[in-house]
C-alpha cells in the first residue's frame, strides 16, 4: 500500500500498477533488510545526537532535521542484536512512518546502505515462525533477489515505540 | 453551476461572533427608557446579518431563532414597542444562546436546541405570536399529470418603466423559457417623433404562453413591475394536455391556528433535541480554539519591510563572499553579520507580533460577567478596564481567560462587600473592580484589583491549620498567609456558593497559569482590597531559558521558574531519610535534586560542596537542581518532542541551539513528580522509593 | 464583461455573492456599506448594483435613492437584498428607485436566476 507522496516518478508509478515496489536495502549484521523506498525521506551520515533521558537503549536520541526534532533508533539494538561502534559507513535512514492516527518522521541507524531493488509483491513470502528469532515480528516478508534473501521490514511495527 | 457554500462558513462564523460581541457590548450600554436609536440599530443590524447569513448558508436553527430577535428589535427600532429591562435581559440570553448554537455548528456538531426553543417561546410571548411549531410542512402528493395551459398575458408598462432599471426584453425571454410563447407588440401609443422621449416606454405587449407552469410562475416574472405596468393574466384553457410521466411533489405549508396543538408541537420539538444534546456534550471541547487569525495590514507591511532589509543584507554578504579576503573585507563581513543579526531579531519580533492580539478580546467578556454576577449577589459593582490594547499571543489569550474569570468571580463574591456592609464601613456603596494589563519586560502583567474587604488572614490561617497545611507554631507574615490560598484543597468560603468555590480552587488557577509558564500572586490589605497579579510570557512559542550543563548534556531551565542560583555550602546540607539531601537556605529547607540521577547521566559532578544549585519553584514548592555548570541565558524557540516521538517525563519540549544541536527543556513540576518528592505539609519531607532515585 | 457592484456589510454574504457572480462571468466590485458603494459608483460605471438593505453608515435604500439621481444610473438595474419579513422595505425600496429585490435567504443558483431578469 502506498501512501500519498509528493513526487513519484513515472517508472515507480508504472511498477506500482503492476504490483511492483522499489525497496531500499541495507545491511545489519550481514543480513540484508529492505524498506519501501517511498517512505524514505533521506539518508544521512551519523552525527552527534542529543540523548533523551530514561529512554530505551535503542532510542539513541534526537536530532535537528531542518528545524524539526527527529528521534533516531539503533536498529541493531531494536532487534536485540549486538551493538557495534559506529563507523564511516554507518548511516541514518530517515523514514516517514504512517501509524493509524498520524505519521512520524524517524531515523534508523543501520550498518550500511546496500541497493535499490524492484520487487513484485507476490514474490514476497511470509516469514516462517522462527522460534529463536525475536525480531521476526518486525519483518513483513522475505524475498529472494538473485542468490540473496532480503527481509522486508514492517516499519509500523518496528517504529512503534 | 454549483458552488460549495462551506468555503464561506469560516468567515460567516467569525463575523457572527464579532456581531454577537458587538450586540452584547451595546446591550450592556442600554438603559431602558434612555436608549438611543443608533445603539438599537447597531444591535438590530448584527442580528439581521446573522439571520441573513445563517439562512443563506443553511443554518436554519440559527436563522429561525434570530428571526424572533430581529422582529422584537425591529419593533423597538420602529418605536412600536418600548424597550424594557426584561427585553435587555432576554436579548443578552439570546446572545449567549446564539453563541452556543454557532459554536456547535462551527465544530460541526448538532447544536443543543433546548435553550434556543425555550428562549424563542419567551420572545414569542412578548411578541404575542406563536410561530414556533405553528407551521407544519406536509408533503402532499399531487395528482401528477402536469397540464399544459395557455395563458393570455397583457403587459402594458407605464412610461417610466425604464427608470426603474427593468428591461421588458429580458422579461420576455424569461417568459419564453416557461414554454411556447407567441408575442404581439403594440406600438399604437408611440407619440410623434417630436414628442418622443427616449427615456420612456411606449410599447405594450400581448403574449400567448403555452406552459405546464402555473400562474404564479408568470406573476413572479412581473413581480418587480407590478406597480409600474398594467398586467393581466388570463387562462385560455388547456390546449395540449399531453401525457407526461413526471411527477411533481410539492410540499404544502399549512398553518395551524388552534393553540393546544401548537403547544404540543412545540413540546415535541423541545424534547427531541435534548437527546441529541446529551450525545453532543461529550465531544464538545475540541471546538473553541480557532485556527485562523486576522492580522492588521500594518503588521504585514512591517514584515515585508523587514524581509526587504534582509534581502539587502544577504546581497551585501554574498558580495563580500566573492571578494578576496583582506582586513577590510573581514571588517565589512563583521558589519554585515551584525546587520544580519539585527534583521533576524527584528524579523522574529515582527513575526511574533502577527500572533499578538489586544487583550480586549478577553476583557470584553467581563462587563457582562460582572453585570450578571452582581445582579445575582445583589451588589453594586463598577468595572474598570485599563490597558485593553495591550497585546499578547493568541494561544496565551485563549488559555488565560478561564483563570481570569475565576479570579474576577472571586473578587465579586468574596472580595467586595454588600452595599450595607460598605455603607457601614464608610465606603462608597458601589464597589470597584479594576482589570489592568500592561507589558513589563518580556511579560504581560494582568492585575485584578478590588476595593473590597481584603483577604481575612485570621480565617485563612485557621483554615490552613485545620487542613494541616501549617501548624499553630508557624510564624507567618501576612503575605505568607495569603499565599496559602493557592494551596491545593483550600477554600475559605463558609458555604460553597453558586458564584465561586464550586470545587475549583485557587490552586487550579495557579496551576493553569503556571502551565503557561506564568505566575500569580496576591497582595491584600484588610478593608482596602485585594490585588491579584498575573504574569505571563507574551508568547508560548518562545521561552527565556537558562542553559545548564549536566555531565556532557545541555539542558534549559525556564528562567521564570528560577528563584536563584548558588554554590552549595556543604555545612548547610543535611541528609534526610535514606538519600535525600536538604539545603538550609535562610529559613527554608530546599531539597536537592540531582539532575544527573533523575536523567540517568554518567560523568557529572557528584560532590555537593561548592557545586552549583539552581533553586526553582513550581506548584508552591522550591527545589534545588544540582548542575555542573551554568551556561548562557537566551531566548529559545520551543519545539515539540511529541510530533515525531512522544512525551518525555521531566522534559517539556526541545529547542535548537545556535550551533544546530537539540537541547531539552526541563519541566520542573514533571521533575518533582519523577523524583518521587512530595510537597511536605510542614518541614517533613516524604520520599517515595522511586526507582530512579535508588537506581544510582 | 458586465460589471456588478455588490454591497453588503456582512463579509460572508459579500464573499458569497461576489464569488457566485465572478464564477458566472461577471466583473464584481465589492463595497461594505452604502457610502463606500456610492463613492465607488461615482468613480466607475456598473451594469448593475446589488445591495443589502440594513447596513451601517448608509443603508441600502438611501444608496439606491442616491444612485438613481446620478445620470449614469438612471436606467441601471438596482437590486436590493432583503429578508422575507421586510415587505414594507420592498415598497420603500421601489419608491426609492429599486429595480427589484432578491429575498434572503437565497442560494447562488437563485441569485443568478433572478439576475437574469435584468442583466444578461
Amino acid at each position: 500500500m502506498i501512501s500519498a507522496h509528493s513526487e513519484v516518478d513515472s517508472k515507480i508509478m508504472l511498477e506500482q500498477a503492476q504490483g511492483v515496489k522499489q525497496f531500499l536495502t541495507f545491511f545489519m549484521a550481514d543480513e540484508e533488510y529492505g524498506v519501501d523506498i517511498l517512505t524514505v525521506q533521506e539518508i544521512r551520515s551519523w552525527e552527534e545526537i542529543t540523548e533523551i533521558p530514561n529512554a530505551p537503549d535503542y532510542l539513541k536520541g534526537v536530532i535537528n532535521l531542518r528545524g524539526t526534532i527527529v528521534p533516531i533508533l539503533d536498529l541493531r539494538l531494536r532487534f536485540g542484536l549486538s551493538a557495534i561502534d559506529y563507523g564511516p559507513l554507518t548511516v541514518v535512514i530517515v523514514v516517514k512512518v504512517y501509524f493509524e492516527q498520524n505519521s512520524k518522521i524517524m531515523g534508523v541507524v543501520v550498518d550500511a546502505v546496500s541497493d535499490v531493488y524492484s520487487i513484485a509483491e507476490h514474490d514476497a513470502k511470509t516469514v516462517p515462525n522462527f522460534t529463536d528469532s525475536e525480531n521476526s515480528e518486525f519483518v513483513a516478508g522475505l524475498v529472494n533477489v538473485g542468490e540473496k534473501m532480503v527481509a522486508l521490514l514492517d516499519l509500523k511495527k518496528t517504529m512503534d515505540i | 453551476m454549483s458552488i460549495d457554500l462551506s468555503q464561506f462558513f469560516e468567515v460567516f462564523f467569525e463575523e457572527s461572533f464579532e456581531g454577537l460581541d458587538a450586540m452584547e457590548a451595546e446591550l450592556l450600554n442600554l438603559v431602558p427608557g434612555e436608549e438611543d436609536l443608533e445603539t438599537i440599530n447597531t444591535i438590530f443590524r448584527a442580528a439581521h446579518s446573522i439571520k441573513g447569513g445563517s439562512g443563506t448558508f443553511g443554518f436554519n436553527s440559527v436563522s429561525d431563532f434570530t428571526h424572533v430577535l430581529e422582529t422584537l428589535l425591529d419593533q423597538i427600532r420602529e418605536g412600536k414597542r418600548e424597550l424594557t429591562a426584561e427585553h435587555v435581559n432576554l436579548l443578552l440570553k439570546a446572545v449567549d444562546c446564539l453563541r452556543a448554537l454557532l459554536s456547535a455548528l462551527q465544530a460541526e456538531q448538532d447544536p443543543n436546541l433546548e435553550d434556543a426553543i425555550a428562549l424563542r417561546i419567551k420572545f414569542e410571548e412578548i411578541l404575542g405570536v406563536n410561530q414556533s411549531g405553528a407551521t407544519k410542512v406536509a408533503a402532499e402528493k399531487q395528482p401528477a399529470q402536469p397540464e399544459f395551459n395557455t395563458y393570455q398575458i397583457d403587459f402594458k408598462p407605464h412610461h417610466h418603466l425604464f427608470k426603474t432599471g427593468n428591461e421588458p426584453l429580458y422579461m420576455i425571454s424569461e417568459l419564453a423559457e416557461l414554454g411556447d410563447l407567441e408575442t404581439l407588440a403594440f406600438h399604437n401609443e408611440l407619440p410623434d417623433i417630436t414628442d418622443l422621449s427616449a427615456d420612456d416606454c411606449f410599447l405594450s405587449w400581448r403574449f400567448f404562453l403555452n406552459t405546464v407552469k402555473d400562474e404564479s410562475a408568470i406573476r413572479e416574472i412581473f413581480e418587480w413591475v407590478e406597480d409600474d405596468a398594467d398586467i393581466s393574466i388570463t387562462l385560455c384553457g388547456g390546449l395540449f394536455a399531453e401525457q407526461q410521466q413526471a411527477t411533481i411533489e410539492e410540499p404544502a405549508v399549512e398553518n395551524i391556528e388552534s393553540s393546544p396543538e401548537v403547544a404540543e408541537v412545540a413540546e415535541v420539538v423541545a424534547v427531541n433535541p435534548s437527546k441529541k444534546a446529551a450525545t453532543a456534550k461529550v465531544t464538545t471541547p475540541a471546538a473553541a480554539e480557532s485556527t485562523s487569525i486576522r492580522v492588521g495590514i500594518d503588521k504585514v507591511d512591517s514584515l515585508i519591510n523587514m524581509v526587504g532589509e534582509l534581502v539587502i543584507t544577504q546581497a551585501m554578504l554574498s558580495q563580500i563572499g566573492e571578494q578576496e579576503i583582506t582586513e577590510t573585507t573581514i571588517a565589512s563581513l563583521q558589519e554585515g553579520l551584525a546587520q544580519l543579526a539585527h534583521n533576524t531579531r527584528d524579523l522574529q519580533e515582527s513575526v511574533m507580533r502577527i500572533r499578538m492580539l489586544p487583550i480586549s478580546f478577553v476583557f470584553s467578556r467581563f462587563p457582562r460577567l460582572v453585570r450578571d454576577i452582581s445582579q445575582k449577589l445583589n451588589k453594586q459593582v463598577e468595572l474598570k478596564l485599563l490597558g485593553e490594547q495591550t497585546e499578547l499571543d493568541k494561544t496565551v489569550m485563549e488559555k488565560i481567560s478561564d483563570p481570569m474569570v475565576h479570579l474576577v468571580r472571586n473578587s465579586l463574591d468574596h472580595g467586595l462587600e454588600t452595599v450595607e456592609q460598605r455603607i457601614a464601613a464608610g465606603k462608597d456603596p458601589v464597589g470597584k473592580v479594576t482589570l489592568n494589563a500592561f507589558h513589563q519586560g518580556g511579560n504581560i502583567v494582568i492585575e485584578i484589583m478590588d476595593d473590597g474587604q481584603g483577604l481575612n488572614t485570621e480565617k485563612i490561617k485557621k483554615k490552613a491549620i485545620a487542613n494541616g497545611l501549617v501548624t499553630e507554631a508557624d510564624e507567618l507574615d501576612a503575605d505568607e498567609i495569603n499565599e496559602l490560598i493557592f494551596m491545593p484543597g483550600f477554600s475559605t468560603a463558609d458555604e460553597v456558593s453558586d458564584i465561586s468555590g464550586r470545587g475549583v480552587g485557587m490552586d487550579v488557577v495557579r496551576r493553569n497559569i503556571q502551565s503557561l509558564n506564568g505566575s500569580v500572586e496576591v497582595s491584600s490589605a484588610a478593608g482596602v482590597g485585594s490585588t491579584f497579579t498575573i504574569r505571563l510570557p507574551l508568547t508560548l512559542a518562545i521561552l527565556d531559558g537558562q542553559l545548564v550543563r549536566v555531565a556532557k548534556h545541555t539542558y534549559i531551565i525556564p528562567l521564570i521558574s528560577i528563584v536563584e542560583s548558588l554554590q552549595i555550602d556543604i555545612s548547610k546540607v543535611s541528609r534526610v531519610g535514606k538519600d535525600l539531601d536538604v539545603l538550609r537556605l535562610r529559613d527554608e529547607y530546599i531539597p536537592i535534586l540531582r539532575l544527573y540521577t533523575i536523567f540517568n547521566h554518567q560523568g557529572a559532578i557528584e560532590t555537593l560542596d561548592k557545586t552549583l544549585l539552581v533553586v526553582v519553584e513550581s506548584d508552591n514548592q522550591k527545589i534545588g537542581l544540582l548542575v555542573d555548570d551554568l551556561l548562557s541565558q537566551q531566548q529559545v524557540v520551543i519545539k515539540s518532542l511529541e510530533a515525531n516521538y512522544q512525551k518525555v517525563d521531566g522534559v517539556s519540549g526541545a529547542t535548537i541551539l545556535g550551533d544546530g544541536r537539540v537541547s531539552l527543556i526541563v519541566d520542573i513540576s514533571g521533575l518533582i513528580k519523577l523524583s518521587g518528592l512530595r510537597k511536605p505539609g510542614s518541614q517533613e519531607l516524604i520520599i517515595e522509593s522511586k526507582a530512579s532515585l535508588e537506581a544510582s | 464583461m458586465k460589471r456588478i457592484l455588490a454591497v453588503d456589510d456582512s463579509a460572508s454574504m459579500r464573499q458569497m455573492v461576489g464569488f457566485t457572480l465572478k464564477k458566472a462571468g461577471f466583473d464584481v466590485t465589492e463595497a461594505k456599506d452604502g457610502s463606500e458603494a456610492l463613492n465607488i459608483a461615482k468613480q466607475q460605471g456598473f451594469d448593475a448594483v446589488i445591495s443589502d438593505v440594513n447596513m451601517p453608515v448608509m443603508d441600502g435604500i438611501t444608496l439606491i435613492r442616491e444612485l438613481r439621481t446620478l445620470p449614469n444610473y438612471k436606467f441601471t438595474p438596482l437590486l436590493m437584498l432583503t429578508t422575507e419579513s421586510g415587505m414594507d422595505k420592498k415598497v420603500e425600496g421601489k419608491a426609492a428607485g429599486a429595480t427589484g429585490w432578491i429575498v434572503k435567504p437565497f442560494n447562488p443558483e437563485q441569485l443568478l436566476a433572478v439576475l437574469k431578469k435584468v442583466i444578461r
